[in-house]
């Protein structure tokens, strides 16, 4: 078997998007994961590609170049391996972002002027417009925001098609194999990632784990700081088409910039290519504890039959959960680690890593490269104070 | 809106399991609540007509039974659990909500019966074995007027004398494993199976009386017609189920029933996160589970029948009872009939098992998943070609297990097809049963509602 020069652990959206980018700039990738691929945080998301939620800063840049980067690398997929390997249901849809309250209807236009200013279309429409985009919307509302930049994807498939592609390029993709630990030579230079398999010599290893990223970074030597932070979602059944854009009530953006421990919500009401309605979504700080709780469904399901009142009576067929990963300061951990040569991080997206997948993996290839990054990566920098300090701490 | 009530037990499931389970509690003196889908008691194996007024089964007084009323969350709270039901007909946009706070819970949920594809198995016709029995039973429908039964198991002979019983003609009965001698020649298996021998007596002479062919080592392995079944393809099996080449006879039917052993019902278990192994919940001697104050009984444990569902039954609701402090004398009789009904139930498993070949009778455009439309190229393309190797990705890039049965007819074959070495993978079902969108947002007994659940729009 020859060396991979990379191994990347983990093989959710992250983890592949980081594995295509490297592999597309000619090395040879290994992907890993203790279970199977695009199975943890990736399959339990709502494939948001959004640039609605953000406010102007790192993020949102990371999150415009990645909006822009994603229809080219589906292309680009679509390509070298076929249309139907390369599918992932991406839908340019746009995004509707209603204040229901006068408390919020300020706020939201300020927030969308501040966007505007930093290059995203926020097109301020009337509720009369609103409801031409949305028939089905309440009426009750006291602003909108209209964003035709977010978009959508089915993260599984995303995942999934840019593994195929690090395969067709002559990587692997080993499922069922955990990543224990690193070793160094003698001289500290980096060697192998080991695995319960087995070392695997390399050059370097990219850590994707997503919420369980800071074990691995322990179990490496250099610890990080990552939490998870529990969400879920409610799918309703099939529907002919009744929802058309992502639809979301504006406090969404307060619950994503907080770090507040008990239950947020905040309605986000969207179909998908196969007509059910995905329905979001909670916040929790739990830790990773998958205990399904009702009040947290019937909160979701209250906010969202406020938002969109002819759903009442649809049935709700499933509900899924997953864990986010989140550093304390809420910025993605993108880069290098300083204190163990050929350690690598691209974790830390929180609920936005579908949507910021490619320029993250985009970005881990330039700095690798040592090639001038499309983004400003230094916000992303492993060696930040909340990042490090606070594990020490 | 939901209302919140409390029941030192609840026992979920009115069929021999849960029925036995909630009568030994009631004994005790101990307040139960019996909790279940149906408007009669007596589940699936006594299922009786809906269509008359007259309840076949006296429960003690003073137990609580919430008829038509479906558990569709566990959640544990302080002391016990809460379990989240909804009552009224599945279809009606009335059903009210309650919320059960009870200190032990006993799950007695059942099973359903498992129908293997093969090509065809999707035309209007094709019945599972336990749907033609439950119309023949509770609606006096007769599937069809010819019927062939096919499958495996003892199962396929009361459901081919109901079908009798309701004016269809059976043409033959089809068992894709040896002849049924093979667990009746097992000697512990034949003790056990003692009170088995006359109710088989008597199927036995139904088959007789009506010149039912009884064929073993046979099974349908495709169905034909245009809108609806019209005839089927039937095969000589070899050991492992695949057929034998030039064995193929074409049968003339207008419908067929199909049974291959049971799938137990484990999504409340699974949501109380009782501790599962090969597909079943693991129980002590007692029924308990590996979750303090959550019993279970029936066929949620291992596939055994009603007598031993009974058994468990008995002994889980004893040892519910005894959970929330009543005083109860020890179910010996109980205890030594699940010992002698488990020899029994090992020895018809062994008898009866669902064997690889099958996955030899789909074609490439076999449906695996009727919901979504998802056939076996699809689904083998998702493993192959897209790294679907867990049950999560599987579903979500095959589509199989999605659709509103959310696997429940399909999740055991999607896993067998796929590799995945875990009856259980597709078990998973936070929410137990869908509930409508305003049933949801009401249903936190904790929470003021914005909007009532009955709100017209």
């Amino acid at each position: 078997m020859v060396s991979p020069d990379i191994v990347v652990i983990g093989a959710g959206v992250i983890g592949a998007a980081c594995a295509e980018a490297l592999s597309a700039a000619g090395a040879r990738v290994t992907v890993l994961d203790r279970g199977a691929p695009a199975s943890g945080t990736t399959a339990a998301g709502e494939g948001n590609v959004l640039v609605s939620d953000k406010a102007p800063g790192p993020e949102l840049e990371l999150a415009q170049a990645s909006r822009k980067l994603w229809p080219e690398l589906l292309a680009a997929l679509a390509e070298e391996l076929g249309p139907e390997l390369a599918d992932a249901e991406w839908e340019p849809k746009g995004g509707l972002v209603v204040a229901t309250g006068d408390e919020s209807a300020a706020p939201l236009r300020d927030f969308a002027g501040a966007q505007r200013a930093a290059g995203v279309r926020a097109d301020p429409v009337t509720a009369a417009e609103a409801g031409a985009l949305e028939p089905h919307l309440t009426k009750a509302i006291t602003a909108a925001v209209h964003y035709p930049e977010d978009a959508q994807l089915q993260p599984v498939l995303a995942a999934t098609a840019l593994l195929a592609a690090v395969r067709a390029r002559g990587g692997e993709v080993r499922s069922g194999v955990r990543a224990i630990g690193i070793e160094a030579d003698a001289g500290g230079a980096f060697k192998a990632v080991l695995t319960d398999r087995g070392a695997i010599a390399c050059a370097a290893v990219v850590n994707a784990c997503g919420p369980w990223a800071g074990a691995f970074a322990a179990d490496a030597g250099a610890p990080i700081a990552v939490l998870p932070r529990r969400g879920m979602v409610l799918v309703t059944a099939p529907l002919p088409y009744t929802v058309r854009h992502k639809v979301y009530d504006a406090d969404y953006v307060g619950a994503v910039a907080s770090g507040d421990a008990d239950l947020q919500t905040s309605t986000v009401v969207e179909s998908t290519g196969t007509g059910t309605i995905l329905i979001g979504s909670s916040r929790q700080r739990v830790g990773f504890e998958e205990r399904f709780e009702v009040r947290v469904l019937a909160e979701l399901a209250r906010k969202a039959q406020r938002l969109f009142p002819i759903l009442a009576r649809v049935p709700v067929m499933r509900a899924y959960g997953g864990f986010r990963p989140y550093a304390p300061d809420h910025l993605p951990i993108i880069g290098a680690d300083p204190r163990v040569p050929g350690l690598w991080h691209a974790t830390g997206h929180e609920g936005a890593g579908i949507g910021l997948a490619a320029a993250t993996g985009r970005m881990i290839a330039d700095l690798y490269a040592e090639k001038e990054t499309a983004v400003d990566a230094s916000p992303f920098r492993v060696d930040r104070p909340a990042v490090i300090e606070e594990v020490a701490a | 809106m939901s209302r919140t009530v409390v029941s030192s037990i609840v026992v979920i499931g009115a069929g021999p399991a849960g029925l036995a389970a909630t009568r030994a509690a009631a004994d005790t003196g101990a307040d139960v609540t019996l909790i279940d889908a149906a408007p009669k008691l007596g589940g699936q194996y006594h299922r009786q007509d809906a269509r008359t007024g007259d309840e076949r089964f006296a429960l003690p007084a003073g137990v609580q039974h919430l008829r038509e009323s479906v558990v569709w969350a566990i959640e544990p709270i302080d002391g016990g659990h809460r379990a989240h039901v909804r009552t009224g007909p599945a279809d009606s946009p009335d059903r009210t909500g309650t919320s059960i706070d009870a200190a032990a819970l006993v799950l007695a949920t059942g099973a359903y019966d498992r129908a293997l594809p093969f090509p065809g198995w999707d035309l209007p016709g094709v019945f599972t074995a336990g749907a033609a029995q439950a119309l023949a039973k509770g609606q006096g429908v007769a599937v069809g007027s010819r019927v062939l039964v096919a499958g495996t198991g003892p199962f396929l002979l009361p459901v081919a004398s109901s079908l009798v019983g309701v004016g269809a003609e059976v043409v033959a009965i089809l068992e894709a494993n040896a002849a049924v001698r093979g667990w009746l020649s097992n000697p512990f298996g034949a003790l056990a199976g003692a009170g088995k021998a006359g109710e088989l007596a008597a199927y036995a002479a139904t088959l007789v009386r009506h010149r039912i062919p009884y064929r073993a080592r046979r099974a349908v392995i495709e169905a034909h017609g245009a809108d609806r079944v019209e005839a089927v393809t039937t095969a000589r099996l070899d050991a492992d189920w695949s057929p034998l080449p030039g064995s193929e006879k074409t049968m003339e039917v207008d419908a067929v029933a199909v049974g291959f052993g049971f799938t137990p019902q484990l999504e409340l278990a699974v949501s109380a996160r009782c501790e599962l192994r090969d597909g079943f919940v693991v129980v002590d001697a007692a029924q308990a589970t590996s979750v303090p104050g959550v019993f279970a009984a029936g066929e949620l444990t291992g596939i055994g029948g009603a007598t031993l569902s009974a058994a468990e039954g008995a002994v889980a609701g004893a040892a519910a009872a005894r959970h929330v402090g009543a005083e109860v004398r020890p179910p010996l009789q109980a205890m030594r009939r699940i010992r002698s009904g488990r020899r029994f139930a090992a020895a018809l498993g062994e008898a009866y098992p669902v064997r690889p070949g099958w996955r030899t009778w789909l074609r490439d455009d076999t449906l695996v998943c009727r919901c979504e439309e998802v056939d076996y190229a699809a689904l083998r393309g998702a493993r192959n070609d897209r790294d679907a190797t867990g049950s999560r990705s599987l579903k979500l890039v095959s589509r199989a297990g999605l659709g509103l049965c959310q696997g429940r007819v399909c999740g055991a074959n999607v896993a067998e097809l796929s590799g995945i070495d875990d009856p259980a993978a597709f078990a998973g079902r936070p929410m137990a049963v869908p509930l409508r969108l305003c049933e949801l947002a009401g249903a936190d007994p904790e929470a003021t509602p914005e909007i009532e659940p009955g709100v017209k729009v």
